[in-house]
Formats: structure tokens, sequence, C-alpha cells
């Protein structure tokens, strides 16, 4: 039952959205909407945590342990961005119909990252996957400037090409199973008829998948157009784009893992391992030269989806249930990220690192969460992306893959470094004018506090009922 | 059907590939932005014929489904859906500088179509299919092509139309090897392609309002440091 809900209650609130009772209203129900699908998401995922697993309309809705991982971040940044929404948007659009448009835009995008995890028939779910890029085009495009719709045309159509050749994929994937006897499209489906399939054809499916979402995530070398789409979008959107569409991609990616596993003489851990540490490495290099702050945490995502790929090509026990922990860590904290970046923006009114000194002066507010935001992503205790970082690399120095492990080391140090150069820079530096003293809207402090709250906790503790959820999680991608 | 007509059907299928393939090389070769939608469109319905074509091969009334899909949405739909977001002074323009010319283009083409035998020929060695002898290496040969016209091309409007022939031909080779996809699939596959246009023509729109050009291939204010 909860899982139809959660598709209804946005679809619902983008129509209304739209309804002539103006921008307000369209604010408040956007705000309701997502407050009632954390609370819906939440109540999924404890009812996964009973029985394992849930299903709703005829098993077209489905949900595990990793899919009410993936769906419980989706609602949690969903509802700290939307209170975010409430000052920045306003404070960045006159014209109540383009407001009106970016509240009902919103609701559709995240209809549609919910969509992913839930829909039970792979097909459906690649068209969900698809629309998460469609959707939210003209939500990237919603400053109107030259930068902002250049980036959204890179978003669409390079991101779309990915979806594309991964269609074929999955093309290739539903006649394997055929071949393999098996008939339902499902991910449960997949796992059952993999050990049957033909390896030439269960190989360039998974390749074919691997390469086309993970334009979508932004492995390197599909990598370029997502740090123009993550910093001309609105800080809101920033924080969904980066903290959990990007996740949603790789989700996909994730549950190919235990199906290509299960083929005899098939190993994709080498290639998860292969794409992921050029990511990291790449994405390390870039933050060290980057002029931009709002790409600075584009770039951080690029890294820290290699990371999970890392993690997840590591295999084991272990290192998974590090990827569940990273997946975690890295939408909570990068969502943080965004908001203080929409707040530096507000404050400064600009998005170059060089021209931001000494913001602990004129916006102490913003300067404390940027620096605060750049030490968890960045991976210093107590952040969890500390603890998740650690538990990756004992997992692989256990397992005797040392050279992977000394790279992904090599680069996560440097790129710790290099991130908290440009926020010391920003919060502490001399300013070479004074800056006049802006409050922050009401609503980004109040969305930056919510974040906060996960954010400090489960660096320090992680609640028993969330580890089961990760540990189950774990065990989904192959264990 | 017949077996004696099987060689037949195969015949006029492989006819269609060839002429399939050639539609999407002139997609890459032309300058002309409407000559390359009209291209477009006489692919789609390519796509279609195939389809209908294996679908009285193989006796699958889901393949005379995607035919009825495919032309309505990608001859009808899709020109009106363009017609009306993008202006008629898009169309009209013409291509003067190219990423890359014409014959240096055709030449990496002919290349692409080898790589996509050489791509789609492990598969077909490991499973017999009817059709996907023809089908599939065709398919992901359109495929190539058409990703490489968005690499090639500046305006929108033909970039667009290279995203579309890249899932022409992921169809092409799809209705082969699956001829019996979900309609469900089918279905969701025919809201796909036009929220796709929709969305691209509005945004082409967008950018020939604000920045005076469709030619999105030399939007470069964002760089990489």
């Amino acid at each position: 039952m909860e899982l139809a809900a959660i598709l209804a209650v946005p679809a619902l609130a983008s129509g209304l959205s739209l309804s002539p009772l103006g921008r307000r209203f369209a604010a408040l129900i956007t705000l309701v909407a997502a407050a009632i699908v954390l609370g819906l998401a939440a109540s999924v995922a404890i009812g996964v945590m009973r029985s394992g697993r849930l299903d709703a309309l005829d098993q077209w809705l489905t949900c595990d342990a990793l899919g009410a991982l993936i769906l419980l971040l989706v609602a949690f940044v969903g509802f700290t961005a939307a209170i975010f929404s409430w000052g920045y948007i306003g404070g960045r659009a006159e014209q109540q119909a383009k407001i009106q448009r970016y509240y009902c835009l919103y609701n559709l995008f995240l209809l549609s990252m919910l969509a992913v995890p839930l829909l039970a028939n792979v097909a459906l779910m690649w068209i969900a996957v698809e629309l998460t890029t469609l959707l939210s085009a003209f939500l990237v495009g919603f400053e109107d400037t030259a930068e902002a719709l250049e980036a959204a045309w890179k978003y669409v159509v390079l991101t779309t090409l990915g979806a594309v050749l991964a269609l074929l994929g999955f093309l290739i994937l539903y006649w394997g199973s055929r071949v393999a006897g098996l008939e339902p499209f499902t991910w449960v489906g997949l796992a059952e008829a993999a050990p049957h399939m033909p390896p030439a054809l269960l190989w360039p499916a998974f390749l074919l998948i691997l390469v086309g979402f993970g334009t979508k995530v932004g492995l390197v070398p599909m990598h370029t157009w997502l740090p123009d789409a993550h910093s001309q979008a609105p800080a809101s959107i920033c924080a969904l784009l980066s903290g959990v569409e990007t996740t949603t991609a790789l989700y996909v990616i994730l549950r190919l893992f235990p199906v290509v596993g299960s083929a005899p003489g098939l190993d994709a851990r080498p290639w998860f391992i292969g794409f992921g540490l050029v990511s990291v490495g790449i994405a390390t290099l870039l933050l060290i030269y980057v002029r931009d702050f709002k790409r600075m945490f584009a770039f951080s995502t690029v890294e820290h989806m290699g990371i999970i790929l890392v993690a997840a090509g590591l295999g084991g026990a272990e290192a998974h249930i590090g990827a569940a922990y990273q997946i975690t860590g890295h939408a909570i904290a990068k969502s943080f990220c965004f908001f203080a970046a929409g707040m530096t923006v507000m404050a400064a009114g600009t998005q170059e690192i060089a021209a931001v000194r000494g913001l602990i002066r004129s916006s102490p507010l913003s300067a404390l969460a940027l620096v605060a935001g750049g030490f968890a992503i960045a991976g210093a205790p107590p952040f969890a992306i500390f603890v998740s970082e650690l538990v990756i690399l004992k997992a692989g120095l256990t397992s005797g893959q040392y050279l992977a492990i000394a790279l992904l080391a090599f680069f996560v140090v440097v790129a710790f470094c290099a991130v908290m150069f440009h926020v010391n820079r920003m919060a502490f530096g001399v300013p070479e004018r004074d800056t006049p003293v802006k409050a922050a809207p009401l609503s980004c402090k109040v969305a930056l506090a919510l974040a906060a709250i996960p954010l400090i906790a489960i660096g320090l503790y992680v609640p028993g009922p969330l580890q089961e959820l990760l540990n189950a999680a774990a065990s989904a991608m192959g264990g | 059907m017949t077996s004696a007509s099987f060689p037949v059907i195969s015949a006029l299928d492989a006819l269609t590939g060839a002429l399939f393939l050639l539609t999407a090389l002139g997609v890459v070769a032309t300058r002309q932005v409407l000559a390359s939608l009209q291209l477009f469109i006489l692919q789609s319905l390519l796509l279609a014929l195939s389809a209908v074509l294996l679908g009285i091969g193989l006796g699958s009334p889901h393949l005379l489904a995607v035919a009825a899909i495919t032309i309505a949405t990608k001859t009808l739909m899709i020109p009106w859906l363009l017609r009306h977001t993008v202006s008629a002074e898009v169309y009209r323009t013409r291509e003067i500088e190219r990423v890359l010319n014409i014959p240096s283009s055709l030449l990496i083409s002919a290349v692409l179509i080898m790589v996509a035998y050489a791509v789609a020929n492990p598969l077909l060695n490991a499973v017999d299919v009817p059709f996907a002898h023809v089908n599939l290496p065709l398919g992901i040969a359109a495929m190539f092509l058409g990703a490489f016209t968005i690499a090639v091309r500046r305006e929108a409007v033909p970039q667009l139309l290279g995203l579309l022939a890249v899932e022409n031909g992921v169809f092409f080779a799809g209705i082969a090897i699956v001829p019996n996809l979900p309609v469900i699939a089918e279905l969701a596959a025919a809201v796909d392609v036009p929220v796709i246009t929709l969305v691209i023509g509005l945004l082409t729109r967008q950018i020939h309002r604000r920045l005076g050009t469709t030619s999105v291939g030399r939007l470069a204010a964002l760089r990489e440091e």
C-alpha cells in the first residue's frame, strides 16, 4: 500500500503546484508532499526490515533492502531540498508562473527518482531512469542564463545518449533471459536466469549498461556534463542531482553486479575497480585545479561515485557494507554541501572560489556550513564518509587487493587536502573588500539544520535499525 | 506463414536494412537541417517496415504494434512537435561549419559500420535467431552513426535527430532479438521518444530566444579549468 502511495503523493502534488492558488501554495503543497513521502519511505524501510521484501499492485511494485535504502535517501533529500527551495527559489525568480513550473517539475523529478527502486519490471525501471533526466532538464536550465542553458543541453543529450545505449543492454538481457527459458523481466528473475544465460549475451549487456548508465552516474570519461549541470542548477536542485540522482543510476549498476557475478566465467570486479579508480583519480586531479566552488562539490560527487564502485568491485560483505554506508553518507553530506553553497552564493553573489574570502565575517553561518560540509565530504572524522572509507580500505586490505587500496587511499588523501584548502581560503581568508552582511532566508537555515542532524549523528553512531538496513542492502549487492 | 515465403521476407528485410543504414549515413552527411529531418522520417518508416516484415516472418503480432507505434510517434508526432517548438528559421539553417568535413565523416562512418559487425558477431555466434544476422549489426551500426552525428554536427535539431537515430538503431536490433517484448515496454518506449523530443525542442527554443543561435556545438562558456 505504502509503495503505491509514495508514487501517488508527488504525482498529485505536481498537479496541484500549477493550481491558480499561486506560488506560496505550490511551495507549501510540495513541502507537505515531500514530508509525507519521507514518512512513507521510513515506514517502507521498517516493513522491509521486518519481512525482507514488500510487494504491491500485483507485484508491479517491489522493494527490498537496497531499494529501501535508496528510497529513504531520495525521500530525505527531497524533503530538505523542498524546504531549501522555499526561500532560495523565491529569491531568485520573480514570475509566479515560473515558480509554479519549478515546483511542478520538482515533484515529477522526485517521482521519477522514487520510482527507480520501486518498479519491479526492469524495462519500466529503465524508463524511470530516463525520465529523471528529462524531467530535471528544465530545472537545470532554471536560471535561464547562457551557461545554465548550455549545461542543460549537454546534460540532456549526453545522459539520454547513455540511457539509449543502456536500453540496448537491457534488450540483450531480456533476450538472454528468454534463451535461458525464464520469463519475468525483474531483478529477481534476472538473478535466477543469469547462470543459464549465454555469457556472450550477458557480457555485452553488462558493458552497455555500465557505460550507458555510467554516463549518468558521472564515471570518467563520461563525466563531462556533470560539473556543468551540477554547478549551474539552482542549489536545491544540485542537492538532488548530486546527492541522489547519481546514486539512483548507480543503484542500477550495483543491481547488475550480482547478476553478472552468478554467471559462470564472468567477472565484473576488475571493471568496477578500474572505472572506479579512474573516476576517483581524475576527480582528485580536477579538485586541485577547480575555481568554482559548486564545481568543486560536483567533482567530489564523481570521486564518491568512484569510491562506491571500487568498494562494490572489491567484493565481500565488509566492502559492500562500506559501499552502502558511503552511499548514505554521500547523499546526506553532499546535499548539505550544496545547501551551504547556495547560501554562500546568496551571501557573496559569486561561485568563484577566488572571489570569496573571509566569509566567516560577512556570513558566519554559510562559512561554518561550508567548512563542516567540506570536512564531511572530504572524509574527516567524525563524519560518516570517514568511517565508510575506512571500512572500504580495511576490507580491501583484508582481501589482499593492495594496489587498488594504495591508489584509492592516495587519491582520497589528496582530494581531502584539495577540498580543505579551497574551503579554508573561502571561510578564513582575508577579504579584498568588505562585503555587506546578508541574512539568509529562514527556510534555508532550517533545511541546513535538518540536513546537519544525520550528517553529524550517523558518523558518531549508527542506530540499530539503520545498521540492519545497511547490512541487508550490502547483501543485496552480492555479499 | 509458409516456409516458401521465408527467403523472400529475409531478402526484403536485408534490403530494408541496407536502406536503413543509408539514411543513417545521410543524417551524418547532410548540411540542411530540414533534409536531416526528412531523412530521419524515412529511416523511421524503414524501421516500421522491417518490424512488419519480421512480424509476418515470425508470426508475432507484437511487432505489428511496434510498427504502428513507430509510425505514429516518429513520423507524425515528432515532426509535429518539432514544428511547434522550434521556429521555422531553424529549419532553413544550413550548417557551413562542421566539426569535421563530409568526406572524412563518411570515412569514419565506414569504419564504425565495420566495428558494428565485429561487435555483433560474437552475439550471433552464441545464439541463432532468425533475422538477427541482418538487424543486429545494422542496428548497432545505426546506433554508432547516430552517436557520431551528435559529435560532428553543431546545430541543435540535427543533434536531436542523431539521438533519435541511436534509438531507432536500438529498436532495429531489438525487433529481431526480442520480438515478444512485453507490450508495456513498447508503450513506455512510445512515451519516451516524444518526451525526449518535447524537452529538447523546448530547450532549443529557449536557447534560440536567449542566445540568438541554435548552434549548440559552439556553446563553450563552461570549461574545465
